[in-house]
């Protein structure tokens, strides 16, 4: 069983190349690259504000290759991933995708992810970090085979108010009937796609997954369609500015794991994360359910919360206070960025009852080096409804072709 | 005082524990059924044909862990118990030569006049540890870290028996608890026979040898349930260990419990996140309050109920519960008495013991590590038919014997092996008791991997699991089921996977009818 | 008898190893007038950097650094006086089939590693990681601390079991559990719950047998195996690092702050009594005859060499003898340091790796590893050993000429008595070629290129280093021999039944390794009695 698979020099090089790499290599200004679960992938391609604006304004190509994906197959596929997930599973229809997290018993979140079921017994789970610990414990007593087939999928991430047209001038004929969450397959010059109308922008978007054989060709394809449009491939800065505006949670960011914590008290249930909507009580048995009940049954003592900050100033890791003071701490903020979009000054924190109630204002602690001087604002911060941004277009089926 | 129709508890498994359970829930006027998968009560505790006419307590071959206060508690002697023999002696074999007989002053002496210095001594602190312990084993395990009143009670008790040691006591037990019986008794004794003898007691049951630390834990283990089992201590039930068993059904009957034979269940049902009833084997749903499971935790939690109620965690914990026996059971039939040359025969009647030394025992564990039997394997050997010789035809014998170290899954597997450990067996008894083989009329070997399939017992291990501090006390069988209670609610665990553990105690039955008693009303 | 020597001193520390220095640090930077007395012709103890073949160093018994605590560091100025420690890069394990399991920095690297062999192991390694680290944090608070006496009543006892009950109950009940199965747990057993690779749980269960007289299938390794993972080298949990110029750079440095501090060193000065009047210490008699006089006297060394050794038994309570009797330290490990013409091959790893510039080993299996242990039971060497093995010159250019390589060959297990009677030179040839031939089994140019190489049994140590029975950790680590009960329950807090004498070796709380905890806090223990300040 060991030293069985012909040894990768990955003590030289440890990252792995994506599908697309070459032409990232090539299209990306700064040769920059950043790890992201295994793979080199890129921050930047030109300017973060660029990027940023195509994701609101055109088209733009994200690959999305390094997400750890999952199959999951067999007679007792749907009832193991609805005992591993807190959504119902049951209700996810062949075709459909789903957005879903996963806890362990004392109901703290491991990770999120999209669960897409491919048949009746076929599901593949996309997730930030590698679950196959997790998974194949979750396996024991369960009919089911778990295989990562990471490498296996290239995918690529279409996002932007032009997407759904440049999917159909690259040949995506009807993609524009599929519904938020819904799954199409399709065959273009004679490569099958599976595109679902999923992505981490909060706008008009699609994603698709693909033989790595047809990357390249895809890659360049989309680029000629979109050429009109605005295509533009962009890095994951620009990606996480969009995300922090749909107020979608980043793991190691927002969160961290519950299987990775080493300090007690740092784990996070999906209650606390604001994440409550898919937490299905109804459902039979799940990770975590009894310590969810109990939690629900008592309310949170800490809640992820939307704020909108005083001033332009990020609040990036600022310590919340009740007052003004900065006397009785509160929180912290886990992400923050000046919205250019909303022209708000936004963030994602986590506060403690009852100061994250929708409403209450808190104190952000900010620290601004002006010219590598450091000061400090204090800045009130209301608590607010997420998502900071949600055009209607991202709902619209057909989209509009602009 | 709820008025819907049906049973209060329904226990899974008619062991001796799934017994005293049922006893003590009926006699506290609750409405229960027991359930047994096979033709007759007793789990581990019975008496079975092995040979036609030859009898034999195919389990468990002395009682000697259950406490007196239980057994007079459910008043078992006028449920028909009774004693073959009491106060059995144990004796250590040796193999052409002059055996030992154990806690006899003068044959210690005779041996070494070191080693009968020490033993008084020995012995007597050993049996103010057992007693201290039995505290332990008697009490359900607390939780840590609740703060309940309970669970801070329970361990500022532990702490307060701990002290009123005395501080001479309190520090020798603090060291020697975590210990391994190897050091242990070379450092007490310089004679091999006893210290062999010794050290089978400790590991007799276990998945280790004893230079295993921790093995003076199951060696005090012993002691402690011996202790509480009062003077009779190493007992012979008249008509096998089935007879216990027989006379604790009785006891439950009387009291109104209801037991039923060849009623396997196959599955816990739930309802609501909540244990509702069982489903047997037939396909009849029997639906009850609260279910309570005699089974070991694997079966109980992986088998008949499922994972998909429990969590992730929860069931990699059950998963890694160390559940595989080492401990294999040879029954003979005998057309005369073995010649074991102990001379007196209340000596023959005991308890014989081949382990004539402590790295005799250790060589012999070294095997099983490797999936291999022990070609000179260590033997707890019964003459049963001498106390009680309606166990056989007139004049004829049965021996038992309880057989360390027999793999539950050798590498080449049973069907291959089984006929060479056998050999291998009746080679060492013909050793000790020469002209054994030529008055063989019958054998039956059990094998771990048989006593799994006889006794439906995960992994055929006689404690349903090992017993070692990493999984004893608080954390046995596993977090989160360690007070008889589970995650799912309704569903109790009574077997010998809960604390205390296996051996024929009783314990483990009676706490789990107190908790329910308490937990759940009418 | 010679005439007592020219002065007092106010404390004498028989031993200039590791602890006995860091001992003696303290109480210099107290301001007391110390002495050190070694037996040896060189200071260090079992941190020693030996020139015993030409231009090479070896670092001839402790070989590698980590657990020397970074506050005694600090505190003690080591760096300032020349102490600097390198990490190392990764180790591997290698099979007899020709596999092999490397073990790298760069996680990306390591998880692709682990997952030739299982992928699902390259996950389960961070549960092990984070587990692992969970164990460390609860844990080593516990190391520069004087573990309580729980039969006491006394105010600091209570209070110190209070904080220990406190910390417990602080993480939460899960991981209490966690705790407590992890302290009793066979490393074996441990590492089932991680991992289905065979190689990955031999690989991990190497430091759960090293040093010590139990198999990775005895209850109470995966405490050794976490005691190996408690250092830490700037922050990384469980790195493991050289000291540069070998570990006679440790006590070197040593040597020089207590110097600076106006403590002394004095070599070639072996201690043949402790001197007791009235039943407390007086000094020290050397083997000479000399005696010299001190109001206090540390030893450093274990605690039967102290006691069966260098204190007449009529000042020792019948108990306390019994007890030190009894204490169990085993020598269970060889030594091996070679001399290579140059840098060996190892075909099996892939060229250009970085894992030979870290702890390599030889095994397969943790069953391949169970019988190497059942051979010492028996009183053999393993016919099979398992093997550390380092080449600390690729990296510290100072352990030999340019070209030439130093290699450090850890071998368990190795019995101190033989079955078959007492070592010979024979026997110690034989042993050695036994460990040779299972490298050059991996490395077919390996034998060619030693020019020298010294063999160390069990027996060698004890009669070098003064070790009993040659047992590195100065006393087994299992559960009777830890905390409150490490060396003899009732004086686990330094003190001995004698006012007046103290013990600072890997004996005591919180064992060996190069680590300096013992030596700590002893000398706070005697500075708290000699009223210079408290201790905690």
């Amino acid at each position: 069983m060991s030293s069985a698979r012909p040894i990768p020099p990955h003590f030289r090089k440890p990252l792995l190349e994506t599908p697309f790499h070459e032409r990232a290599r090539e299209l990306q200004q700064h040769d920059h690259f950043v790890a992201w679960a295994g793979y080199s992938t890129v921050d930047v391609f030109t300017t973060v504000e660029q990027e940023y604006f195509a994701v609101r304004n055109a088209t733009t190509l994200y690959d999305l290759t390094p997400m750890v994906k999952y199959r999951v197959t067999g007679p007792e596929a749907e009832r193991y991933l609805n005992r591993l997930v807190t959504r119902d599973v049951r209700k996810l229809k062949v075709g459909r995708v789903s957005y879903v997290v996963w806890c362990n018993d004392s109901g703290h979140i491991i990770d999120d992810g999209t669960v897409f079921r491919l048949g009746p017994q076929d599901f593949r789970i996309c997730t930030a970090e590698r679950q196959l610990d997790w998974f194949s414990d979750s396996a024991i007593g369960f009919d089911v085979a778990i295989d990562e087939v990471t490498s296996d999928i290239a995918a690529l991430s279409v996002q932007g108010p032009t997407s759904c047209f440049v999917l159909k001038r690259f040949g995506l004929d009807g993609v524009e009937r599929l519904r938020p969450f819904e799954l199409g397959e399709f065959t273009v010059g004679g490569r099958p796609l599976l595109a679902s109308r999923t992505g981490f922008t909060g706008d008009l978007g699609y994603e698709l997954w693909m033989r790595p054989e047809h990357a390249l060709s895809v890659w360049d394809e989309l680029m000629t369609a979109g050429s009109t449009r605005g295509i533009r491939p962009i890095g994951s800065q620009a990606l996480n500015m969009a995300r922090i505006e749909a107020g979608f949670l980043l793991p190691n960011v927002d969160f961290v794991s519950a299987e990775h914590t080493v300090r007690v008290g740092r784990d996070r249930t999906p209650l606390e994360l604001g994440l409550g909507w898919l937490v299905d009580f109804e459902k039979p048995h799940f990770n975590g359910r009894r310590a969810l009940l109990a939690q629900h049954a008592q309310g949170v003592r800490r809640l992820l919360v939307g704020l909108d900050v005083a001033g332009n100033k990020p609040a990036h890791n600022a310590l919340l206070y009740a007052e003004e003071a900065g006397e009785r701490e509160v929180g912290s903020v886990t992400s923050a960025m000046w919205s250019p979009t909303c022209k708000r000054n936004i963030a994602l924190a986590i506060i403690d009852a009852p100061h994250y109630r929708v409403g209450a204002t808190v104190w952000a602690d900010i620290y601004l080096n002006r010219e590598l001087v450091w000061e400090r604002r204090m800045a009130a911060a209301r608590v607010v409804e997420r998502p900071f941004f949600a055009p209607e277009r991202r709902r619209a089926t057909p989209p509009a072709d602009r | 005082m709820s008025t819907v129709a049906g049973w209060d508890a329904i226990i899974v498994g008619a062991g001796h524990n799934g017994l005293v359970c049922a006893a003590t829930l009926a006699r506290a006027g609750r409405r229960v059924l027991v359930l047994e998968a096979g033709d007759a009560v007793g789990g581990c505790a019975v008496t079975r044909e092995f040979a036609p006419g030859f009898r034999v307590s195919a389990g468990a071959q002395l009682l000697h862990q259950m406490p007196a206060e239980l057994v007079e508690e459910l008043r078992l002697a006028t449920h028909g118990l009774e004693f073959a023999a009491t106060a059995l002696p144990t004796t250590a074999l040796a193999a052409g030569g002059e055996p030992l007989a154990i806690g006899d002053p003068g044959a210690l002496a005779r041996r070494s006049a070191a080693d009968a210095r020490a033993w008084p001594l020995y012995d007597a602190r050993l049996k103010r540890f057992a007693r201290l312990l039995y505290g332990l084993l008697a009490a359900p395990a607390p939780r840590l870290g609740t703060g309940a009143w309970s669970d801070t009670f329970a361990l500022g008790r532990l702490g307060l028996r701990l002290r009123l040691l005395g501080r001479r006591d309190m520090r020798e037990f603090l060291r020697i608890v975590g210990m391994n019986a190897y050091d242990l008794v070379s450092d007490e004794f310089e004679s091999d026979a006893l210290r062999g003898a010794l050290s089978l007691d400790a590991v007799l049951g276990t998945n280790f040898g004893p230079r295993a630390p921790g093995t003076v834990l199951t060696l005090l283990y012993r002691l402690a349930a011996e202790s509480a089992a009062g003077p009779r201590a190493l007992a012979q039930p008249k008509g096998g260990m089935g007879a216990l068993t027989a006379a604790l059904a009785r006891a439950a009957t009387a009291a109104g419990a209801v037991i039923r034979t060849m009623a396997p269940v196959t599955r816990i049902s739930v309802s609501e996140d909540r244990a509702a009833g069982v489903v047997l084997g037939s396909g009849e749903e029997i639906a009850a309050r609260s279910v309570i499971s005699n089974a070991d935790a694997k079966t109980t939690f992986l088998t008949l109920l499922g994972a998909e109620y429990l969590d992730t965690g929860f069931v990699r914990r059950v998963d890694h519960f160390r559940s595989r026996g080492v401990t294999a059971k040879l029954h003979l039939a005998l057309d005369r008495l073995p010649a074991f040359g102990v001379g007196a025969p209340a000596a023959l009647g005991g308890r014989l013991l081949i382990a004539p030394s402590a790295d005799y025992v250790e060589r012999a564990w070294n095997h099983s590590k490797y999936g291999e039997w022990s070609a000179s394997p260590a033997f707890e050997i019964t003459v049963p038919t001498v106390n009680d010789p309606a166990l056989a035809p007139a004049g004829r014998h049965v021996l038992s014997a309880t057989v360390q170290y027999a793999p539950y899954a050798p590498q080449r597997g049973w069907e291959a092996e089984r006929q060479p450990f056998l050999a291998a067996l009746l080679g060492v008894l013909e050793a000790h008791a020469p002209g054994l083989q030529s008055s063989l009329l019958a054998t039956q070997l059990l094998t771990p991997a048989d006593l799994e399939r006889e006794f439906r017992v995960h992994g055929g291990h006689w404690h349903h699991g090992d017993l070692a501090f990493d999984q004893f006390y608080m954390v046995r069988p596993v977090p989160g089921a360690a007070q008889h209670a589970t995650p799912v609610a309704g569903l109790y665990l009574c077997g010998a996977s809960c604390h205390p553990g296996g051996g024929v105690m009783g314990i483990a039955g009676r706490n789990a009818a107190r908790r329910v008693l308490a937990e759940v009303s009418r | 008898m010679s005439a007592a020597s020219h002065r007092r001193h106010d404390v004498i520390v028989v031993g200039a190893g590791h602890n006995g220095l860091v001992a003696a640090c303290y109480m210099a930077r107290a301001g007391l007038d110390v002495l050190v007395l070694e037996r040896n012709d060189y200071i260090g103890g079992a941190a020693v950097s030996r020139k015993l073949y030409q231009d090479f160093t070896y670092s001839n018994c402790s070989y590698v650094c980590s657990l020397l605590r970074p506050e005694i560091m600090r505190t003690l100025e080591l760096p300032r006086f020349g102490l600097q420690i390198i990490p190392y890069e990764g180790g591997c394990t290698m099979m007899r089939d020709g596999g092999h399991l490397a073990l790298y920095d760069n996680h990306d690297a390591l998880r692709r590693e682990i997952a030739r062999h299982s992928p699902r192991d390259a996950e389960a390694y961070h549960r092990f990681s984070r587990d692992i680290i969970r164990q460390c944090k609860f844990i080593k608070p516990l190391l520069m601390r004087e573990p309580p006496d729980p039969t006491s009543f006394k105010p600091r006892d209570l209070t110190e079991l209070l904080y220990l009950g406190q910390r417990l109950n602080n993480v939460g009940e899960e991981r209490m559990y966690d705790t407590i199965r992890f302290w009793t747990m066979s490393a074996a057993d441990f590492l089932d719950e991680y991992f289905e690779s065979e190689i990955v749980k031999a690989h991990f269960s190497g430091s759960s047998i090293i040093g010590t007289a139990l198999g990775p299938r005895s209850p109470g390794s995966a405490y050794v195996l976490l005691h190996h993972y408690m250092g830490d080298i700037d922050e990384t949990v469980g790195a493991w690092g050289f000291a540069r110029g070998g570990m006679g750079a440790v006590t070197a440095a040593l040597t020089a702050s207590l110097q600076a501090s106006g403590g002394a060193v004095r070599t070639a000065a072996p201690v043949e009594q402790v001197l007791i009047r009235n039943g407390r210490a007086r000094g020290v008699v050397l083997a000479s005859g000399e005696e010299i006089e001190a109001g206090t006297v540390v030893s450093n060394m274990d605690v039967k060499r102290t006691f069966l050794k260098a204190v007449a038994p009529e000042h020792l309570p019948e108990d306390f003898l019994t007890a030190v009797r009894r204490f169990k330290i085993r020598g269970s490990s060889g030594k091996l340091n070679i001399a290579l013409d140059g840098l060996p091959s190892f075909p099996a790893l892939p060229a250009g790796a970085p894992c030979v510039r870290g702890d390599m080993h030889i095994t397969d299996t943790i069953e391949m590893m169970e019988r190497a242990y059942d051979d010492w039971k028996e009183g053999r060497w393993s016919a099979a050993p398992y093997v550390d093995m380092l080449i600390p010159s690729q990296i510290d250019p100072t352990m030999a000429p340019d070209g030439k390589h130093y290699m450090s060959v850890f071998v368990q297990y190795c019995p101190y008595q033989l079955a078959d009677g007492p070592w010979t030179d024979a026997k110690r040839q034989a042993f050695g070629a036994t460990v040779i031939d299972a490298i050059a089994r991996h490395s077919p140019d390996f034998k060619s290129l030693i020019r020298h190489a010294e063999i160390r049994t069990p027996w060698d140590i004890e009669n070098e280093v003064g070790l009993t029975e040659g047992n590195i950790f100065q006393g087994e680590l299992t559960m009777d021999q830890l905390l409150f009960n490490r060396p003899v329950p009732g004086y686990a807090q330094y003190r001995t039944p004698v006012k007046g004498l103290y013990l600072s070796g890997s004996s005591t709380h919180p064992g060996g390794g190069v680590m300096g905890a013992p030596g700590a806090n002893a000398a706070r223990r005697v500075l708290a009695d000699l009223g210079r300040g408290g201790t905690r």
